[in-house]
């Protein structure tokens, strides 16, 4: 028989996951990119990698404190930015696309390769990175290193913990700046860029510097979901492949691409709906409803159904859910 | 009617612009642009030949010229949309040449486009407080914080709310610029255009378009202009709106200026004709473009008319 409560209570587990935080604030970094100012990066993997490795390598290479490591993955990030912004952004949308997600490549196979490995640890990636930012754990003031703590599905202990709230009051934080910024005139020249540029060239804005900004922003919340994501893992490179940036697309397009709070529920819902397919096939195969599929078929499987609930959405209800239905009468 | 209407309902025309002559590069009295020696070559073919051009501050100038002219080259030259081969020019003698578009449009000199830009999925009132110039909450740092431009945005919501009026849009200040009509999506460019406070506007082809219910209030839109001290030049195909509401007007042909004088004038000059007709119309008209026949052959008959009263 299926135990649908452990089904239930794992998907529901994501709901909070640093994953999901993790994807959730890399989307929002997309939704300044694509959603308001029109660039379409396809590397946002590349901006989470240099924030991880960032991040990591400053600790265990240069044995630096949190702040400085944090700060290192964010101007990682930045220069990032600004080396694909600077030839690009000059030139049609298009091209930032194929460079972004050829420049992505390139770092991913820059830190796979064994030249670096003392460094980069190579294929098998780094660790051990996570202490100082354990030492910083203000749960541990009033609980025990193990002990369990929460309620229903929610029961971690505290460096779970410290990881979620960490992790969550980033992208709390990062909403709120995207909704002050949206809302104000540089937004609204942002806005103006996305739909024609030359216009807003005409009315005296330097287009170029804005697009720039706007890549740079959006690059730094990449480098932060990097870091995110790998507190509670290791870094691996494999982790950042292209794929990573459509997972990312795919949260944005279901949540609405010109809102804040879509990329957000988008991540919760994908991850949801992910963990809830992967664990029902599993489960399905093992007690025999799905007989024309092995085990390794079935981890497969739950990318298919995923696709398959995106691109209903996307037809159905190509704003995204938390998009305006008005914008989308004017689609050309 | 517009304020700038005289007695009969006609707008009342600037004269006595020009010093000496008038001919292809003649000086004005008070220029506000000052052309020298301006090309621009797109391969083997020069689309943009200019010696010497002079515009009128405070007219109507009125580009025109057969398709391939050069005009819309020029224009965006003018603009720093595009960069010249060679060439100098002054704006309000400050030499602006090869200077980016943005900084061009910040020094007074305000564009609309062929093909409007109207930007879609802002709000018609958002299209137009991007036009004001100047704005401290565009600036990043500035932006996260509301009360440094707070009050700065309300007397610039006022500003729009008022010229949306004069161009009877207002009731739309909510809705998506992407909602408009066409001929409203070119009032709304031109209205933008108002926000930045321009000393010289240019009007790439401000009819095309336009439904005619609609052309008689741009008219009068583009005369207002003229009668609250701004210069205008404009590229226009319609000879009727040429001739009714410009000052001076500027004929091109194959990249080079080939005629310079006031509508009723230049319209008789023989390299006008030869420019939209060809240099041997009087030989072979078989292969006439019958569009362009028929707009010479309605000026004639309209200055015809226009003397008899």
């Amino acid at each position: 028989m299926i135990d649908w409560i452990l089904l239930f209570s794992n998907a529901a587990q994501e709901i909070i996951s640093p994953t999901t935080a993790a994807y959730a604030l890399a989307a929002l970094g997309l939704a300044i990119h694509f959603g308001f100012t029109g660039l379409l990066n396809f590397g946002q993997a590349g901006f989470m990698m240099l924030g991880a490795y960032g991040f990591a390598i400053a600790t265990l290479t240069f044995g630096w404190p949190v702040w400085a490591a944090i700060l290192t993955g964010v101007v990682a990030s930045i220069v990032f930015a600004l080396i694909l912004g600077i030839p690009t952004l000059r030139l049609r949308a298009d091209y930032l696309a194929i460079v972004t997600i050829a420049a992505a490549e390139i770092v991913r196979l820059l830190f796979t390769t064994n030249t670096f490995e003392p460094v980069t640890g190579s294929a098998n990636g780094l660790q051990g990175y996570k202490g100082g930012f354990e030492a910083l754990n203000p749960l541990l003031l009033f609980f025990g290193e193990n002990d369990l703590i929460g309620f229903g599905p929610w029961v971690y202990n505290p460096y779970d913990w410290w990881v979620r709230i960490f992790g969550w009051s980033l992208v709390a934080l990062a909403a709120f700046i995207t909704w002050r910024l949206f809302k104000s005139p540089w937004g609204r020249v942002i806005k103006g860029i996305r739909e024609d540029e030359d216009a807003v060239r005409a009315l005296g804005k330097n287009v170029y510097f804005y697009k720039m900004q706007s890549l740079v922003i959006g690059g730094v919340f990449g480098a932060l979901a990097g870091m995110i994501f790998i507190l509670p893992r290791a870094v691996v490179p494999s982790n950042y492949q292209t794929s990573l940036t459509f997972f990312i697309y795919a949260i944005l397009l279901l949540g609405g691409a010109a809102t804040v709070f879509g990329p957000i529920i988008g991540s919760v819902i994908f991850w949801v709906l992910l963990s809830f397919f992967s664990g029902f096939i599993a489960r399905a195969v093992e007690v025999g409803w799905l007989p024309f599929l092995s085990n390794v078929q079935a981890g497969q499987l739950r990318f298919i159904l995923v696709g398959v609930a995106i691109m209903v959405i996307v037809i159905y209800r190509p704003q995204g859910i938390f998009g305006n239905r008005k914008e989308l009468a004017f689609v050309k | 009617m517009s304020s700038s209407a005289g007695a009969q309902g006609a707008p009342i025309k600037s004269t006595g612009l020009h010093i000496g002559e008038p001919a292809p590069g003649v000086k004005k009295v008070d220029p506000i642009i000052v052309a020298d020696n301006i090309t621009r070559t797109f391969g083997g073919l020069t689309a943009v030949q200019v010696e010497h051009l002079e515009i009128p501050r405070g007219a109507i100038t009125a580009l025109i010229g057969p398709n391939g002219a050069g005009k819309t080259t020029l224009f965006n030259l003018l603009t720093g949309f595009d960069k010249p081969d060679t060439g100098e020019w002054t704006f309000d003698g400050q030499g602006i040449s090869g200077i980016p578009a943005f900084k061009v449009a910040r020094k007074g000199q305000v564009r609309t486009f062929q093909l409007t830009k109207a930007l879609g999925l802002l709000t018609v009132l958002d299209n137009m407080k991007l036009g004001a110039k100047g704005q401290s909450g565009e600036s990043l740092a500035r932006a996260l914080f509301p009360w440094f431009w707070r009050k700065e945005e309300q007397a610039i919501e006022e500003r729009a709310i008022e010229l949306l009026t004069r161009f009877k849009l207002d009731a739309k200040k909510d809705d998506y610029a992407a909602s408009l009509s066409g001929g409203q999506r070119k009032l709304l460019e031109m209205a933008r255009a108002l926000m930045s406070e321009p000393s010289l506007v240019m009007l790439d082809e401000p009819m095309a378009g336009v439904n005619p219910a609609l052309t008689q209030s741009l008219l009068d839109h583009i005369l207002d202009l003229k009668t609250q001290g701004m210069t205008v030049l404009f590229v226009e195909h319609d000879m009727h709106m040429v001739r009714h509401i410009a000052d001076w007007v500027v004929v091109m042909a194959e990249g080079r200026v080939v005629a310079e004088g006031d509508p009723h004038e230049v319209m008789a000059n023989p390299a006008v004709i030869d420019a939209y007709l060809g240099s041997h119309h009087d030989e072979d008209l078989g292969n006439l473009d019958t569009g362009v026949m028929t707009a010479i052959k309605e000026l004639a008959d309209d200055d015809a008319d226009e003397r008899k009263e």
